[in-house]
């Protein structure tokens, strides 16, 4: 059984008496532990999938299957909790809550999971240790940078053990070291079992997935699977670029 | 979600924008404020009002001669000569809701003890007097049955004369000159206090009515046996407005009044003192009231206000918030809850500028302070109403945004 089972889903939107066709019918599986990569341009329907896919929005028709579970006609409160329970967002502007610290906004989806007060802190001060920001527990966002931010955000999605690990652009708004370091990450906590599905229109970004789904008006054009690029290598590789141009 | 949580997320929000979090407030707090200075006032000065009419004697009914006009000229209340002991014996006799009635005359002369004097306030009356005014002995003894009605050369004093003259003696036994008149000293009133005229009431002597009227003050008077004023006590329960008509046509009756004929004499009751004070401080609890009412509905649509642009401020961290598994209801509890926490904290201070300022009016007013229970739990739980009621709206919009709309907004 795959993790997420798509059939034939469809989105439009109504736009005065127009209707615009965000989604034509997509059909896909995604198992257990794969990473994969939504490549497309912008009005290709790859962020339309995702939010599909994330049970941030709901679809015209089709199925959606999501762990076994039929998601796609459930309600505001019932896809609140599939999205608390299976799903953990990154995004490209971290979307953290500015005035509270790291802990804080890890710990922030275990309070709508109703987790008491000591295992949040817990969890949450695990789930900073496992994206390498132990030493910043305290922090607010404004005073971490752009990457540390984006490893709180991760660590934010991972923080009530999701399925699946949903990030849109990433690496839209870092540099290309901390946006390697952050693919590394994905890589890493993918090696660990948690299934990665990365929308991006960059091919680097892509170029790290083990699959490569793209997307052109609202339909799937392709889906290959690649032998990933290991960005702890190509860390290594940058890094002495640097030193030789230095 | 829990309710720790939301209320902690609500302080959080509210700390985050302070000078804007106490300028919303500050509607419910002037609102507020008032209601609790217009209730403390009123309160404090009713309860002034009422003591000071209690310390009089409660349901009392004075009768004061006068309104007689003789040849064109119109004589003031209590400078002619139309009321007399008979009167006073007739209606405590007829009228069968007065207790007592009590002939009184009073005076002002210097009262001389060895080589001191103290000038003071006379009054001739009958021992019922004290009882009108329900006014208890000291030391010593009231006047003797012989005294009462016929008169006698005995004093008793009032506290403050008695420690102008004597101090810290024994007064009872010694002879004191008033007017040159000997009269020797029986006994000493209890505290009385003020009046509500703000006099002291304990300087005064008080001489049997007789003597008073054949030797001390009212000579002119002695003919016709004619006093100053009647102090009438009505039977407690009986209706005061009753006891006044009957009084009245008494009165009016013994004096050979045909009808059309003024009154040659004028009641006042004290309760009509009291409902004219109480009938003032209504007005201003009134415009206060008004004042509280407007302002609170002006604080309850500025937190309405800012919830609303709060909730479009914040759309991207409701986003947020979606995402990571709020539900919709969360989102509204969490807006409500704010809007709820801002009135309250509102509420709270708003109570305690009115307790400030009903403490410096008592202070100055020389009132007791009075708190009323009721009006603030009343004022917490309206505070609490407005902000629910004026956070439901701004709630309700927050808690149905669209996630994807929300996360994409700038």
């Amino acid at each position: 059984m795959s993790l997420i089972e798509v059939r034939d889903l469809r989105r439009t939107y109504t736009m005065g008496d127009e209707t615009v066709t965000a989604l034509a019918g997509v059909s896909l599986d995604i198992a257990q532990g794969e990473f994969v990569a939504v490549m497309g341009p912008s009005g290709s329907g790859k962020s339309t999938f995702m939010n599909l896919v994330g049970c941030l929005d709901k679809p015209n028709g089709g199925a959606y299957r999501l762990a076994g579970e039929e998601v796609s006609s459930l309600s505001a409160d019932a896809l609140a909790g599939v999205r608390s329970r299976r799903i953990g967002f990154v995004f490209q502007q971290f979307n953290l809550l500015e005035r509270t610290d790291a802990v804080g906004n890890v710990a922030l989806p275990m309070i709508y999971a109703s987790a008491d007060r000591k295992e949040r802190r817990r969890k949450a001060e695990a789930a900073l240790a496992r994206v390498g920001l132990a030493d910043r527990m305290g922090h607010t966002p404004l005073q971490l940078s752009g990457g540390q931010q984006q490893r709180v955000a991760i660590a934010r999605a991972l923080v009530n053990d999701p399925k699946i690990l949903l990030a849109d652009e990433p690496t839209g708004a870092l540099d290309s070291r901390t946006s390697l370091d952050i693919m590394a990450l994905f890589q890493q906590l993918n090696h660990e079992g948690m299934t990665v599905l990365v929308v991006t229109h960059e091919q680097d970004v892509a170029d790290f997935a083990s699959r490569v789904v793209r997307f052109r008006d609202g339909k799937v054009i392709s889906d290959k699977t690649q032998t990933p690029r290991d960005a702890v290598a190509a860390l290594q590789q940058l890094a002495r670029e640097q030193e030789a141009a230095a | 979600m829990k309710l720790s949580d939301s209320l902690g997320s609500a302080f959080e929000a509210l700390r985050a924008h302070k000078l804007r979090s106490i300028l919303t407030m500050l509607g419910i707090v002037i609102g507020v404020a008032a209601v609790i200075a217009t209730v403390s006032i009123g309160g404090g000065a009713r309860e002034e009002v009422v003591g000071r009419i209690k310390s009089l004697g409660a349901n009392l009914i004075i009768v004061l001669p006068g309104n007689i006009t003789s040849g064109g000229v119109r004589l003031g209340t209590g400078q002619s000569a139309t009321l007399n002991d008979d009167d006073a014996k007739a209606i405590e006799k007829e009228v069968a809701q007065v207790q007592v009635a009590a002939p009184t005359m009073r005076g002002g002369a210097q009262v001389v003890f060895g080589g001191t004097n103290w000038g003071t306030s006379i009054f001739g009356v009958e021992n019922n007097f004290f009882e009108a005014r329900e006014w208890d002995i000291e030391t010593g003894r009231l006047f003797s049955g012989e005294e009462n009605l016929r008169g006698g050369q005995v004093a008793l004093l009032g506290l403050t004369v008695k420690n102008q003259l004597f101090g810290e003696d024994d007064p009872i036994g010694q002879t004191i000159r008033v007017k040159n008149v000997p009269f020797e000293v029986i006994g000493v009133m209890a505290r009385k206090g003020q009046s509500a005229q703000g006099q002291d009431q304990d300087d005064s002597v008080f001489l049997p009515l007789q003597s008073a009227r054949q030797r001390v003050i009212g000579s002119s008077r002695a003919k016709n046996r004619s006093i100053g004023s009647m102090l009438i006590k009505v039977r407690e329960g009986e209706d005061m407005t009753e006891a006044e008509a009957e009084i009245k046509s008494l009165l009016r009756q013994r004096h050979r009044l045909r009808e059309g004929d003024e009154d040659d004499f004028t009641l006042r009751n004290l309760t009509d003192i009291l409902s004219t004070v109480e009938a003032s401080a209504r007005v201003l609890s009134i415009g206060l009231s008004a004042v509280a009412a407007v302002s609170l509905l002006v604080g309850g649509i500025g937190i309405m206000n800012i919830m609303l642009v709060s909730v479009t401020e914040r759309t991207r961290e409701i986003g947020v918030r979606m995402a990571v598994g709020a539900t919709p209801k969360d989102v509204m509890g969490q807006f409500l809850i704010e809007a709820t926490t801002l009135a309250l904290i509102g509420g709270v201070a708003g109570i305690v500028l009115g307790g400030i300022l009903s403490l410096i009016v008592s202070r100055f007013a020389g009132w007791p302070l009075y708190v009323d229970i009721t009006a603030i739990v009343l004022a917490v739980v309206v505070s609490g109403l407005i902000g629910i009621l004026s956070g439901f709206y701004p709630a309700w919009r927050a808690s149905r945004l669209d996630p994807v709309e929300a996360l994409r907004s700038a």
